[in-house]
């Protein structure tokens, strides 16, 4: 009886989101130049009339080559990146608030003096292969949040990369426990460094989080003003939460 | 790419039955980590590669590890 | 399409919160959820034939509808990461669930008020 009442239920449901669906345009029949994202898109927010780039006008930067010139407002090849840290930055600061609040959570809900085991010994395969493994993964975590303008990637899923290195060392060291003490320093420290950026920019350019550095070429590594900085802020954060997280999950009260 | 993108809807309406009605909780963990690597395949063919290296990382390693360490803590927790 | 899938998704998913009488059910329930949310909200930002909105060498160059919607990746982008800081700290709760109650299906659980 439950269950077919649970199944009359989704399908309802289910009915009533395709019938919402009709308000969407089609899968795949978008047109961007009715969204404010081909302002992202086009590195202009501020002049230019979307209108005019599809009657073919002459008006920067329509049809302009923008990979490896200068001159716009933000400089990162990868436009996600630029939305989110960038044009969109004060709601990743409230997303990093809200990640930072579900691990004082954890931590408060599970928190305990003891590190939990096992209960056996681990694989010879992987406590040898974590030694020649581990530096390998942290490398590419620290890569793939150093280039998050330029390449997919960025600082949540190189600050994830990091934790999931951090979850081999518990996985094949029966005795290992992370050092909680550098963990919430290195998390407290760059959250702060994220709020001091956006203060400088507030002091330089009379924004909150404005991009005050020298962008460079479209495309280099060294570019997009603070994009980057902002972004290892990011990475190294997001990091040390998780890692905090898989440390903090692992451990158990006395008795 | 139309129909490669059905036989992966179908494999993942698949694998969310089978992660909802698993009398096993350790069987239903398998299936939705499977879920979310099936969905990294639709994110690539949205042209979307930053969530799909974020959802790769995310939903197919750590997601999984702490439910699992979370169900060996519970020892086996699920009676069903 | 894909709008579809999704919407067959977020059914399951209620499905399994209505019917489990297990909380670990409920907990992969709502993240089966998560992804199919996920999953519909890049799907509203794909336009056929884009590409992946990433300027390089081989594509220098902005035209419109050339590049598929870049917001709904980077709304999604930090709320997969959100998602498993929730669902980690739904987990820690259940443990703390289980060592009082001794139990984790909602009927068998010792000391829960009629």
């Amino acid at each position: 009886m439950r269950r077919l009442y649970a199944i009359l239920v989704a399908a309802g449901l289910i009915y009533m989101l395709f019938v919402f669906l009709g308000t969407l345009p089609l899968y795949g029949k978008v047109d961007l130049s009715n969204r404010v994202s081909a302002h992202f898109l086009a590195k202009d927010v501020n002049s230019v009339d979307v209108k005019k780039w599809v009657e073919g006008d002459k008006q920067v930067p329509s049809r302009e080559k923008i990979y490896g010139r200068k001159g716009f407002e933000d400089e990162s090849a990868n436009v996600v990146t630029s939305i989110v840290v960038n044009y969109r930055s004060f709601d990743t600061l409230g997303e990093v608030t809200v990640l930072f609040a579900s691990a004082v959570g954890i931590g408060l809900v599970l928190g305990g003096m003891k590190r939990m085991g096992y209960g056996r010994k681990p694989n010879f395969i992987l406590r040898v292969s974590t030694g020649i493994l581990l530096p390998l993964i942290i490398m590419f975590g620290i890569y793939i949040f150093v280039h998050g303008h330029l390449t997919p990637g960025g600082g949540f899923p190189g600050g994830t990369v990091i934790a999931a290195a951090v979850l081999l060392l518990y996985l094949s060291n029966e005795e290992f426990v992370a050092n909680m003490k550098t963990s919430k320093s290195l998390e407290g420290s760059m959250g702060s460094l994220y709020v001091i950026f956006g203060l400088a920019g507030l002091a330089t350019g009379g924004a909150f989080l404005f991009n005050f550095l020298p962008n460079g070429v479209v495309g280099s590594l060294f570019s997009a003003g603070v994009v980057p900085l902002v972004y290892m802020t990011i990475g190294l954060k997001v990091g040390s939460e998780l890692s905090g997280v898989v440390a903090e999950i692992h451990e158990e009260r006395e008795g | 790419m139309s129909a490669l993108i059905w036989i992966a809807g179908g494999m993942m309406v698949v694998a969310a039955v089978f992660a909802v009605e698993a009398k096993r909780i350790l069987d239903s963990v398998i299936a939705m980590s499977a879920l979310s690597l099936i969905s990294v395949f639709l994110f690539i063919a949205m042209r979307a590669p930053d969530v799909a290296i974020t959802e790769a990382a995310v939903g197919a390693g750590l997601v999984t590890a702490v439910l699992l360490v979370t169900l060996f803590r519970m020892k086996g927790g699920g009676d069903e | 399409m894909v709008y579809g899938i999704s919407i067959i998704l977020i059914g399951i998913g209620i499905y399994g919160l209505m019917t489990q009488k297990n909380l670990f059910k409920h907990i992969v329930s709502l993240s089966i959820i998560d992804t199919a949310v996920n999953i519909f909200i890049v799907a509203t930002g794909y336009v056929s034939n884009g590409k992946a909105p990433i300027y390089t060498r081989a594509l220098p160059g902005f035209s419109p509808n050339s590049f598929v919607d870049p917001l709904p990746q980077a709304l999604v982008l930090t709320a997969i990461v959100i998602g498993v800081g929730t669902l980690a700290l739904g987990a820690s709760l259940l443990v703390r669930v289980k060592e009082k109650h001794s139990s984790i299906n909602v009927e068998n659980m010792k000391g829960v008020g009629e």
